[in-house]
């Protein structure tokens, strides 16, 4: 039997270490953005429009011409070929208009403004402020839905509390990824980006669960006397389901995330990160949280040089 | 129980059937839904939100003055044969504001005409030469044109005496010492009526402009219109006589004509969009439906059929309710096929624990159903959770794309669990039922090698 709950200290410590990475790039990028995540025109306001190229031109030519243009801050992505994503401040869509034709002639190729998205900074300002209380509210919910679920167990509200650490582990690791994007790859945030958060919060619970479950039942038939032996084969026990779950949902994803148009591409990639490290916290995290807490070893939690099991 | 298995069966079946009957073909006209209605980013068209100036109404009548401002604008994007628009009032910022959608328009300029950013029917005599000018008046030594502002609130349509509608209206007092000046030298001519620069066209495509007959000093009517004509044109006067700018406000200042939000999709877009979630979900269901015979064998092969049966019925409730589809939502799709498949799985472990433990076929699959439900129930509830808070935060105006992901997510793990508890475990029921299949292996389990006592 693999022993999940006795190597708890080193999946505590990958972690750790992911969580370290994910606050050195928030940092980071505050410094170089002004904000912890490159903020798409959802959340910042402003002018994005995907403008299609034909013959396709390089990303480089494109940001010099912007910036000779008087848009030097503008944010560029590639999505797909000859399309890229372009980010400005707030522009009707006559300047638009006037904006790609000085484009396409410099650049000698046919352009196309075929999506066009506009967002008044007050109606962006309170879209992110709702998404913030979109996330909370989620994992209070949730918190208390798993507190009610664990009612009949001993300490219910130490189960609800064990898979939102687990949870918030997940979306931290998920934000710090795409923070690093967004100084990395000018990759930005948007409404869609919540939402695949919030997608996978609830897909990451739902692995919890299912292994909480099984605990909760090993726990009444009494299979050992010892709470970190009947954690420890509630894994194993469900490790068949969990994997194969995650298979077949990362499967989808994938398929998506290499077919599925670029609109969604970022999207689908916070859903495909969201199923591995959900997987992963639910396995290796949140039940280990829960011995951590019955036997009071809050040592296992910090990377220490002396390993003692 | 084995005929309530039978029901069971034939329940199911009556389902898929119907609900294969209602997609096939697709466009088919099944209780007036033909196709699947999909949104902006999947058809192009674009989205409008303005904000409303409503500090010259008078307070606690804003509510009917943004119903008028909303029926104007639905007549004139009506009148361009645009089907499918919506426009709806929101509060946004304690002000209202109005939403625009209109599928299937490239050019968004011409678009923002078509709304029209006045709501205020205007009257025009022709000149000399022909063409329509306002027609005007002269009160307390201001020129004024005859508007929609002068009539009084009770405008209606009646049906005469010799069963043609008639629109019967009231001026109020300008338009009491405007209309005597306008219709005492049109007697004769006509009158007709524009909003903005387009006149009013009745159903006929027509333009409305009735001929003046007398002077008219405080009350008229109109003959001679159709009854739809007359009731369209008696709610535009009644929701035309107040004005109510559309643009936005930035800091208290209200700006005119400048939209909070825009979206604009080509439709070409669109099409790519499409094509690519086709293929995408295609290769996913392939290498699902694969990886659930290859791993589970039989019970993988009925997890296959039932999802057969949640993918028709899930098709079926987004023609019928209908669910708006957007890029997300088929994601969401996508991924609700994925996660379906997961109460399948926790059933179909849940049911190998149980054969390994020595159980028969049937107290192992009642086992496996039995023992799953709690952890399918528990599991499913916290996604149920995370699509309600996703589809509150989609009704706000900046995220707008989230809730087309929520509420397909949402159906899907709802038919899912449904899928799973009745579908998979009828099927399921029947088969060990009818003892077609003992061998064990086929539900990828070693056949248990047991020890006993030589009699």
């Amino acid at each position: 039997m693999i022993d999940f709950v006795g190597k708890k200290r080193w999946f505590f410590l990958i972690s750790e270490i992911f969580v370290v990475i994910g606050i050195i790039s928030l940092v980071i990028s505050q410094i170089q953005l002004e904000a912890p995540l490159r903020l798409g025109t959802d959340f910042a306001g402003g002018t994005s429009m995907t403008l299609q190229f034909s013959p396709a031109v390089e990303q480089n030519q494109l940001r010099e011409e912007m910036a000779k243009l008087g848009y030097a801050e503008a944010t560029i992505q590639k999505a797909g070929e000859g399309n890229f994503i372009i980010h400005i401040g707030e522009i009707t869509s006559a300047e638009a208009e006037e904006l790609t034709e000085k484009l396409g002639a410099e650049l000698d190729s046919q352009v196309e403004i075929i999506d066009y998205y506009l967002v008044s900074e007050t109606v962006a300002a309170k879209t992110a402020r709702n998404a913030v209380i979109a996330i909370i509210i989620a994992a209070v919910a949730m918190m208390f839905y798993i507190v009610w679920a664990f009612r009949r167990m001993p300490k219910p509200f130490r189960w609800g509390t064990c898979a939102i650490i687990a949870l918030i582990h997940d979306v931290f690791i998920i934000v710090g990824i795409f923070s690093i994007l967004g100084w990395l790859a000018g990759v930005e945030i948007n409404a869609l980006f919540i939402t695949g958060l919030l997608a996978v919060v609830g897909y990451s619970i739902n692995n919890t669960v299912v292994i909480f479950d099984r605990i909760r039942e090993n726990v009444s038939r009494h299979i050992s006397p010892d709470f970190a032996v009947i954690v420890n084969s509630s894994i194993v026990e469900t490790l068949g389901r969990s994997l194969n779950t995650s298979l077949t949902t990362l499967v989808v994803i994938l398929a998506l995330f290499l077919f599925g148009g670029a609109t969604i591409h970022y999207f689908v990639l916070v859903l495909l990160l969201g199923a591995i490290i959900g997987t992963y916290s639910s396995i290796c995290i949140s039940s280990q949280l829960l011995v951590v807490w019955e036997k009071r070893e809050w040592r296992a939690l910090l990377p220490s040089a002396k390993r003692t099991t | 129980m084995r005929s309530r298995n039978i029901y069971l069966l034939i329940f199911i079946l009556a389902l898929f059937g119907f609900a294969l009957w209602s997609i096939v073909p697709l466009d088919r006209n099944v209780f007036g839904r033909e196709g699947l209605r999909l949104g902006l980013d999947l058809k192009g068209g674009i989205y409008l939100v303005y904000q409303a100036d409503t500090s010259d109404i008078e307070p606690g009548t804003e509510d009917e003055a943004m119903r008028g401002v909303k029926d104007v604008i639905e007549m004139r994007i009506d009148a361009l044969g645009i089907t499918e628009s919506t426009v709806r009032i929101q509060e946004y910022g304690g002000k209202y504001s109005i939403a625009i959608e209109i599928p299937g328009i490239a050019d968004i300029e011409r678009a923002k005409e078509m709304v029209g950013l006045f709501t205020v029917l205007e009257f025009r005599e022709q000149d000399a030469e022909g063409n329509w000018i306002p027609a005007t008046g002269t009160v307390n030594g201001e020129e004024l044109t005859l508007t929609s502002r002068y009539f009084k609130e009770n405008t209606y349509v009646t049906v005469g005496q010799l069963g043609s509608p008639l629109l019967i209206f009231e001026w109020d007092e300008t338009g009491q010492e405007l209309s005597p000046q306008i219709t005492s030298r049109l007697i004769g001519k006509q009158l007709a009526i524009y909003l903005g620069d387009e006149p009013l066209r009745g159903e006929d495509g027509h333009p409305i402009a009735p001929v003046v007959r007398e002077t008219i000093n405080d009350r008229g009517q109109i003959e001679g219109l159709s009854l739809t004509d007359a009731q369209e044109l008696s709610r535009l006067l009644n929701a035309g006589r107040i004005d109510v700018p559309l643009g936005k406000w930035v800091d208290g200042e209200f700006k005119p004509n400048i939209s909070l939000y825009e979206w604009k999709v080509d439709a070409t877009l669109g099409e790519d969009s499409i094509q690519k979630s086709i293929i995408a979900a295609g290769i996913g269901i392939v290498l699902l439906l694969l990886f659930m015979l290859v791993y589970y064998r039989l019970p993988g092969l009925v997890a296959c059929l039932s999802l057969g049966v949640y993918g028709v019925v899930l098709l079926a409730i987004f023609k019928l309710v209908p669910v708006t589809l957007t890029l997300p939502g088929v994601a969401g799709f996508i991924l609700s096929l994925g996660m379906a498949v997961d109460a399948n799985v926790l059933i179909f472990e849940r049911m190998k624990e149980e054969l390994r433990a020595g159980r028969s076929l049937g107290a192992a699959v009642e086992a496996g159903f039995n023992r799953a439900w709690t952890a399918i129930r528990d599991s499913n509830i916290t996604t149920f959770i995370a699509c309600l808070v996703l589809i509150w935060l989609g009704s706000e105006l900046g995220a707008r794309m989230v809730s087309g992901f929520a509420i397909t997510l949402l159906i899907g793990v709802a038919l899912s669990m449904f899928t799973a508890i009745v579908v998979t475990r009828t099927f399921l029921r029947l088969i060990i039922g009818s003892r077609a299949v003992k061998n064990l292996a086929a539900y990828g389990v070693t056949p248990v090698q047991t020890v006993r006592n030589t009699k």
